[in-house]
């Protein structure tokens, strides 16, 4: 993911939004919750509210542009290929609309309105879910986020930080060796042939890259937080007796450090639950009912529109308090 | 505050160690320069105070490196980083974090600090190095200069009894740089901050420091104050000399200065400059009307060029060229520039300037959004980093022969382009954007910062390479910070400002008269006889000194 949103110019600015000043754990969660309740959802026109849920909250957060873009670059073809495989894999559905023979691999295909609906409700729970977690990207400070991590488990936010932070620089190095063979007379060996030759460049050149980030996050300490040489800094310390007093200095500071739930932070974090039961909700009432197959068939009554209503709201309401967000 | 004792060291794999038999302390409070060729060793007696050798590197380590007490071997480099600031060279691999707040307040989190504390010395730092517009930006956002100063920042943040750093300047223009060594000095005088400072541009630093350790293929070759040490480089190692104590020396004169204001000081001393100036004479005048004594090694190229010019049709022509960013400002507002074949171009001005673009639409790597671009043949441009151009697993296979010996590596062609040298590589690119065939032989070349982390030596060879070039027709145009480099190679300096030339014209013009973009000779000659270069300068003085008449009466002799 953070692949993509490097690839498509993506990256998290503290905006003036509700959701940006809400607490970035926070902020991840209420994007998971959009992208749990897609996963647990099929009904269209649940999906259509969780759909519009996301894009109108990534506009109020100040990101939209940029989300549709990354989205339309990496969800589109997903959500095409899901479609077509399921169309022409699927051998359930009745309203047959295309016989197209017998194939060699696949078989006697025959196109069926069931399947390729099915595929468009699985392409769409994919986009919820991918355009969740860009969403999660530009409005959660990933340091905040990491830092949460750090005190569960200090070793694997040291590999996340350092994957999150070698993204950034392995495409910043690929988008300079491109460039670099364009400079070459013959204009550098292009296609595929020359994409191979820039990745195999950049892999080869990741090993250097890594070794030196790693270094420097070695110097500031981060992979022992727990192992200053004393808590005090600007002199020389003493490693041995500073050992524990750091650490529970670090500890003191952490503590001091936990900032009260903010009323944006109260309200993402009521939103997020809300819809999670909402999705639930639905899911044991029969309001979100949806079957592909043998016929196309789901609920579409007033409990499901109001399902999707309410989860639409809920999903935008903590927006409307603009007060205090300044980036 | 850090001692080695007879430390001896060797990257795993290499049988040659990179520092032998090194001993060496400092004391709180000192500012040391460590001074030497590519390769010398100066980055790993870096790292090996910094606990990364052998920690981090591995390798054969003999010795003892102690740091505020702390031995290397005993502490690991996240407990030496509490009370050791390290800036490496890259700045795009110093940064960690996303955003610049979160990056400064890493170390001093990472020491136990109260919230309140690591927001203290986060503003502080940010207020110290100028930063504090950057604090919310993320760090992806940023320039090479920008990053290099976070990097620096987050170095100096926890407030470290012992400051490291690995050309912290090399992406800084000559304004920045400048202004960064005397931050240095200052935090050095007014926290006792001891500070250890590896720069090729000595005369940057030494009138800063108290001390320089010279290396020279890893042993210590000299531990001295900047005087002894230049005195030291005169004897021994003449690529070591600032310009101003080549000036001095090729004058005849002594002592060697350690910068601009000693140099003035010695040349009044000896009657060449005025007690009293009354600024009688502009320089950059007197420069424009008589050229230097002997006109360097550009004299003959100028005249040729100026012959070529006044028939021969631009090899380059930019008309009316903006770059306009989308939801961002102009980069480039309307340049209008032209350059002749043979012409030699240095493209001047601060970090984001526009010389980067402008080179990026001069190559076509860049279109407009108004204006045109005309080249009378194909542009080769030489970006920052060569090793970008580098694919293959073999010299032979990155660029046909013929380029290859048109750059002298014809018989490195068996090497794999990662294990040569930074100068080795450079001429490899160099050799592969100018291509084998007389069909492939650019009418332009273009160069960006070509001189990041060269020493003086690797520079005087690759100006004289393109000094070649240029005699061969073809037009050179160099985005540099490096003052002496331009002067060295270019007949012609533009200097870009806000993404617009606003100052065009013969480079003695340019350099002779500044303060900052001028070569440090123009400096201490305030710019007479349009001398830039010490060779020039110190056949100016030695003629000053035979006859008083030649740089007088525009205020450069006393009576």
């Amino acid at each position: 993911m953070s692949m993509l949103a490097a690839s498509a110019g993506l990256a998290y600015r503290r905006r003036a939004s509700p959701l940006h000043a809400a607490r970035a754990t926070v902020a991840a969660a209420y994007a998971a919750a959009i992208a749990l309740a897609a996963l647990l959802l099929e009904n269209p026109i649940l999906l259509g509210a969780l759909l519009a849920a996301v894009l109108f909250a990534a506009a109020a957060a100040g990101v939209g542009p940029q989300l549709l873009r990354a989205g339309r670059r990496a969800a589109l073809p997903v959500l095409a290929a899901t479609v077509l495989v399921n169309a022409l894999a699927s051998r359930h559905g009745l309203t047959v609309f295309a016989r197209l023979g017998d194939w060699v691999v696949l078989g006697q295909v025959d196109l069926t309105l069931e399947a390729v609906v099915y595929g468009l409700v699985f392409g769409l729970r994919l986009l919820i879910v991918t355009l969740a977690c860009l969403l999660a990207f530009c409005a959660a400070d990933p340091d905040e986020l990491l830092l949460a991590v750090r005190r569960i488990s200090p070793s694997s936010a040291l590999t996340a930080t350092l994957a999150t932070r070698l993204v950034p620089i392995l495409a910043q190095d690929a988008r300079r060796l491109a460039e670099a063979q364009r400079c070459r007379p013959d204009g550098g060996a292009r296609g595929v042939r020359g994409r191979l030759a820039i990745l195999r460049a950049t892999v080869a050149g990741a090993l250097d890259r890594s070794l030196d980030v790693a270094a420097v996050l070695e110097m500031r300490g981060y992979g022992a937080p727990r192992h200053g040489a004393g808590a005090s800094g600007g002199g020389a310390g003493a490693p041995g007796r500073g050992l524990r007093r750091a650490r529970a200095g670090h500890d003191r500071a952490q503590r001091r450090a936990r900032r009260p739930f903010s009323r944006h932070d109260l309200a993402f974090s009521a939103a997020a639950l809300a819809i999670l039961a909402f999705a639930l909700l639905g899911d044991a009432s029969g309001a979100a009912r949806f079957d592909a197959y043998p016929l196309v068939s789901m609920s579409a009554g007033a409990g499901t529109l109001a399902l999707a209503a309410a989860i639409l709201a809920t999903a935008l309401v903590p927006f409307s308090d603009r007060r205090g967000i300044e980036p | 505050m850090l001692s080695f004792e007879g430390v001896t060291y060797a990257y795993p794999g290499r049988d040659r160690p990179s520092l032998r038999e090194v001993s060496l302390a400092l004391a709180p409070g000192e500012f040391c320069v460590l001074a030497g060729r590519s390769g010398a060793g100066k980055s790993t007696l870096l790292r090996a105070a910094a606990g990364l050798v052998p920690h981090f590197h591995g390798g054969d380590f003999a010795g003892r490196v102690r740091v505020a007490g702390l031995d290397t071997r005993e502490h690991q480099p996240g407990a030496i980083g509490a009370v050791a600031g390290t800036l490496l060279q890259d700045p795009e691999t110093q940064v960690v974090m996303s955003t610049v707040r979160a990056e400064l307040a890493l170390a001093v989190e990472n020491q136990g600090r109260a919230a309140g504390a690591v927001a203290r010395a986060v503003e502080e730092v940010a207020l110290a190095l100028g930063i504090g517009e950057l604090l919310d930006r993320p760090t992806a956002e940023l320039s090479g200069g920008e990053l290099q100063r976070v990097a620096l920042a987050a170095a100096l943040v926890a407030r470290p009894a012992l400051v490291l750093l690995d050309e912290p300047t090399s992406q800084l223009d000559p304004v920045a740089g400048d202004e960064l060594i005397w931050q240095l000095r200052r935090l050095n005088l007014e926290s006792d901050t001891a500070v250890l400072l590896i720069e090729h541009r000595l005369e940057r630093c030494l009138g800063a420091a108290d001390r320089v350790i010279a290396l020279q293929d890893g042993v210590l070759a000299c531990d001295s104050d900047p005087s002894g040490f230049l005195e030291w480089a005169a004897a021994n190692d003449r690529a070591l000399q600032t310009p101003a104590a080549q000036l001095i020396e090729g004058a005849g004169l002594a002592p060697p200065p350690s910068g601009v204001k000693q140099a003035r000081a010695t040349l009044r001393r000896h009657g060449l400059l005025p007690a009293r100036e009354d600024g009688a004479g502009s320089p950059a005048e007197q420069a424009r009307e008589e050229p230097g004594p002997g006109g360097g090694p550009l004299s003959g190229l100028r005249r040729a060029v100026r012959a070529r010019r006044a028939d021969a049709p631009p090899a380059l022509e930019l008309r009316g060229v903006w770059h306009e960013l989308r939801d961002g400002p102009a980069v480039l507002r309307g340049v209008e520039l032209s350059v002749a074949p043979g012409e030699t171009v240095a493209l001047m001005g601060r970090n984001g300037a526009g010389k980067s673009t402008l080179l990026r639409h001069a190559a076509g790597l860049l279109e407009p959004t108004r204006g045109r671009v005309a080249s009378s043949g194909r542009v080769a441009l030489l970006l920052q980093n060569p090793g970008d151009y580098l694919l293959h697993e073999r010299v032979a296979e990155e660029a046909p022969a013929q380029a290859l010996a048109r750059v002298g590596l014809q018989a490195l062609g068996e090497r794999n382009p990662r294990d040569l040298s930074g100068g080795e590589r450079q001429r490899l690119a160099l050799a592969i954007v100018l291509g084998g065939g007389e069909q492939e032989r650019p009418a332009v070349l273009a160069l960006d910062e070509p001189t990041r982390g060269m020493d003086r030596l690797a520079k005087r060879e690759l100006a004289a390479r393109l000094r070649a070039l240029a005699g061969e027709g073809v037009a050179v145009i160099v985005a540099t910070h490096d003052a002496e480099f331009a002067a060295s190679v270019a007949q012609r300096a533009v200097l870009l400002a806000d993404g617009r030339p606003i100052a065009d014209g013969p480079i003695e013009e340019i350099l002779a008269g500044g303060w900052y973009f001028a070569t440090e000779t123009a400096r201490i000659l305030g710019g007479a006889g349009g001398a830039l270069l010490p060779e020039d300068g110190a056949e100016l003085l030695r003629e000053a000194r035979r006859s008083p008449a030649v740089l007088a009466p525009e205020g450069m002799v006393a009576s």
